[in-house]
């Protein structure tokens, strides 16, 4: 199957193409089967792909990689760029991950949008994100890599102005299609700089193709360091936009705008994982540049508590998930900039699960709170909806980072990471941002499912458990986000068990370590030391659980700390103004060159153009004032003349013919006379 | 002794009467036989001028001139009963449909 791996991103797009044309005349169902068919059929040509892939023989380097395609798509003379997809270990996770976890949002979406009015639109664009990942994460080069690039971000534009009529934010006065925009708008200033990567790379390497660029970027001398550390930051800040970092970050929260499903696929599971994973992917090129593993590492690792922070002052049950999946996108970058590739994939793996968990389950909350998504108006809803409740709850633990779900391994592994590699700054925000995660998701957990009511009777009584087709899915994610994390046991634990390190053996070989990460690190392991850092992790973790437990145990407290802190909450309930400050540094500059260019438009654009009417205008009078004077005045003369001669001549023809005959007769005598007197 | 210049003065007084005919009349049956006098001059002169100078040549064109003449009748007549029929009136000043 592994020779048909070009055909998994086809087959959503086929179903993109059916809905897309004849959705709107067929049943609701029909639609909906089709677009999870199309991705269940996806999924289980992955599943057989990868498993090919793990039973194929490894290359000299001990990575097992396939490659297909050598399809012409841009030959040029300086680089010829083919449409090409490879599959290798590292492309396998993100490939079982977006087509496993999006078949199983795709099903809950059948019962969440099932109200909608637009089914068939909502499955089509949610087919052809999943065809555009698909694309994205198959990618045997950098180009069709920037094609499903952009395609998700068409499509995650496209969904979060899902309900383009309807206003989203009332602080800011967005409607859902002013979030599309901000979307797209802040993702086409990181593509343009990774575009400009991308050229970079094409025009120094002569190649695009991912393989062929780390062998060249391995080889390439201490002339063009400067090179790649520019390409490496202009790359990271595609990333960037794409992963929602640091200064790129807004668009996220504001993308919640769009469908919960869409949020649990697009912005928290799949999309905006993309540029981890491209990064992950460059990790050849970024070994030889450690300054932008640096600059990786830093912004990462800020964006990661940055983000934390945000999230505990939010109301909006899904922009706390916002700014959740900010900062765990934080932690993954982190791990990359630190050389701990590995535990960022694996991070990035666990968090699709109970990330997209926590995001289908608040789904099935705003389902049944009828549409109410500010968690100051629920409570109490673990009786009325047990089933979300408990797979929320497990998710919770697992981003918190309890022991032996999910989130812990992976959260271990990047804080093990950062330590060893001797980054104890990263370790220290990272290990200070689990305390907050864990402290604003049992805030969340409080004020939804804990406590009284408090949105009133009238609402409490409609209140409802959602159906089947969107339980299931929670359930099924909830048993990934327990057993997700164990296929990535920590070293230290069961050293000899077959198992062990499973994932890290499995997907090693994909990248190039700069300095060693977690293999280096393996010789200097010390069991006692990461045993130490665990425990202090679980503990930070512990201590924001049961903060967040004392105080909203209370319903005045929160409000007194708020009030205490004054300034500082208001900074952060403001989410530190950075939107007022976009707006002020950079929208009202751009809106006054904009106007700079209206008034050019209007007064040089605009003259030139109607000095061209008028110029037209003027010579049209004079070409119609020849026309009509000299033109028309010879037709008319001729025809007076004419007329004049008949008044002249007509007189003579009297049709006496006797008249014509005596004019005749004069006329023989004179020319007589004249011939008979001339001679 | 009659001689060619009796006969042309004859043939002149013809023609003359015939001209005054066509010219003056205002019956188109008249001017039709005013008419036969002018050929009938002309052909007088033929004739004279083929006595004086021996040949056959101006007897054989007055015989054409003759046949000649009897078609221009049969047609002048048929024309001349069609407009009776038609305008009730043979007055030739009552015909000038070509005035311009």
């Amino acid at each position: 199957m592994l020779d048909f791996i070009w055909l998994i991103p086809l087959i959503p797009l086929a179903g993109v193409l059916i809905n897309g044309f004849f959705g709107r005349r067929m049943p609701l169902k029909v639609v909906g089967v089709i677009a999870c068919a199309t991705v269940l059929a996806a999924f289980l040509l992955s599943v057989g792909a990868v498993v090919q892939l793990a039973g194929s023989e490894p290359n000299a380097d001990g990575l097992r990689i396939h490659e297909v395609g050598e399809l012409d798509w841009i030959p040029l003379d300086a680089v010829s760029v083919p449409w090409e997809f490879s599959l290798d270990p590292l492309g396998s996770v993100l490939l079982l991950v977006v087509t496993g976890v999006g078949f199983l949002i795709h099903v809950y979406s059948i019962g969440y949008m099932a109200h909608e009015k637009d089914y068939a639109r909502f499955f089509t664009y949610l087919n052809l994100f999943m065809g555009m990942m698909l694309t994205l994460v198959l990618a045997g080069n950098m180009m069709v890599m920037f094609v499903g690039w952009e395609g998700v971000g068409l499509c995650s534009y496209l969904l979060i102005g899902f309900y383009y009529d309807k206003p989203f934010d009332t602080r800011t006065g967005l409607t859902c299609a002013d979030a599309g925009r901000k979307a797209f708008i802040t993702n086409r200033i990181g593509d343009f700089a990774f575009l400009i990567g991308v050229l970079y790379l094409a025009i120094n390497f002569g190649t695009l193709t991912f393989s062929e660029i780390s062998e060249k970027v391995t080889h390439a001398g201490p002339g063009s360091h400067a090179l790649l550390v520019g390409v490496g930051i202009l790359l990271f800040l595609g990333a960037c936009g794409k992963s929602a970092q640091i200064p790129l970050y807004v668009w996220l929260p504001d993308a919640m705008a769009g469908p919960t499903p869409v949020s649990a696929l697009i912005h928290a599971a799949t999309m905006v994982t993309a540029g981890v994973y491209m990064v992950a992917r460059m990790s050849a090129l970024y070994a030889q540049a450690p300054e932008a593993m640096a600059v990786i590492a830093a912004v990462g690792a800020l964006t990661a508590i940055f983000a934390a922070i945000m999230g505990t002052a939010a109301t909006d049950i899904k922009k706390v998930l916002a700014y959740s999946t900010v900062s765990q996108l934080g932690y993954m970058f982190a791990a990359l900039g630190v050389g701990a590739y590995v535990a960022g994939i694996f991070h990035l793996m666990t968090h699709a699960f109970f990330k997209a968990l926590l995001f289908l389950g608040a789904g099935s909350v705003i389902h049944g709170m009828n549409g109410e998504q500010d968690i100051t108006k629920m409570g109490g809803l673990r009786k009325k909806m047990p089933r979300t409740y408990w797979t929320f709850l497990v998710a919770t633990l697992a981003i918190a980072g309890i022991p032996g779900l999910a989130g812990f391994f992976s959260k271990d592994e990047i804080l093990w990471g950062a330590w060893s590699s001797g980054n104890k700054m990263v370790w220290l925000t990272l290990a200070a941002a689990a305390g907050v995660t864990a402290f604003y998701m049992f805030r969340l957990v409080y004020l939804t499912f804990w406590g009284r009511f408090r949105g009133g009777d009238e609402a409490e009584s409609h209140v409802h458990e959602s159906n089947n087709l969107m339980t299931v899915p929670l359930m099924i994610l909830a048993g990934l986000a327990i057993v997700g994390g164990w296929v990535g046991f920590p070293n230290s634990f069961l050293k000899d068990a077959p198992f062990i390190h499973s994932f890290h053996h499995w997907l090693a070989p994909a990248i190039a370590d700069s300095h060693g990460g977690g293999h280096g690190a393996e010789a200097s392991h010390s069991a006692g030391v990461e045993f130490g850092l665990m425990a202090l992790a679980v503990g930070i973790a512990l201590c924001g659980i049961f903060l967040a437990l004392q105080i909203y145990k209370s319903s005045s407290l929160p409000q007194k700390i708020a009030d205490t802190l004054g300034p500082v909450y208001k900074l952060v309930r403001n989410l530190f103004w950075v939107d007022e400050l976009y707006n002020l540094v950079v929208l009202r500059p751009f809106y006054a060159v904009c106007r700079g260019f209206r008034w050019v438009d209007i007064h040089v654009v605009d003259g030139l153009v109607n000095g061209t009417r008028n110029a037209t205008l003027g010579l049209s009078y004079i070409s119609n004032l020849h026309d009509r004077v000299v033109v028309d005045g010879l037709v008319n003369l001729t025809g007076w003349t004419t007329t004049l001669f008949h008044r002249m001549l007509g007189r003579v023809q009297t049709g006496m013919i006797q008249t014509y005959l005596s004019v005749m007769l004069l006329g023989v005598f004179i020319l007589i006379a004249y011939y008979t007197l001339a001679g | 002794m009659l001689t060619v210049s009796h006969v042309m003065i004859l043939s002149l007084v013809l023609f003359g009467i015939g001209v005054f005919g066509v010219l003056t009349r205002r019956n188109i049956l008249i001017v039709l036989m005013s008419l036969e006098l002018i050929l009938n001059a002309a052909n007088l002169n033929f004739v004279a001028f083929s006595w004086a100078h021996p040949g056959i040549q101006g007897q054989v064109f007055a015989l054409f001139v003759i046949c000649v003449a009897a078609g221009e009748v049969a047609v002048g007549l048929a024309i001349l009963i069609t407009l009776f029929r038609n305008r009730n009136s043979v007055n030739i000043d009552e015909f000038h449909l070509m005035k311009g």
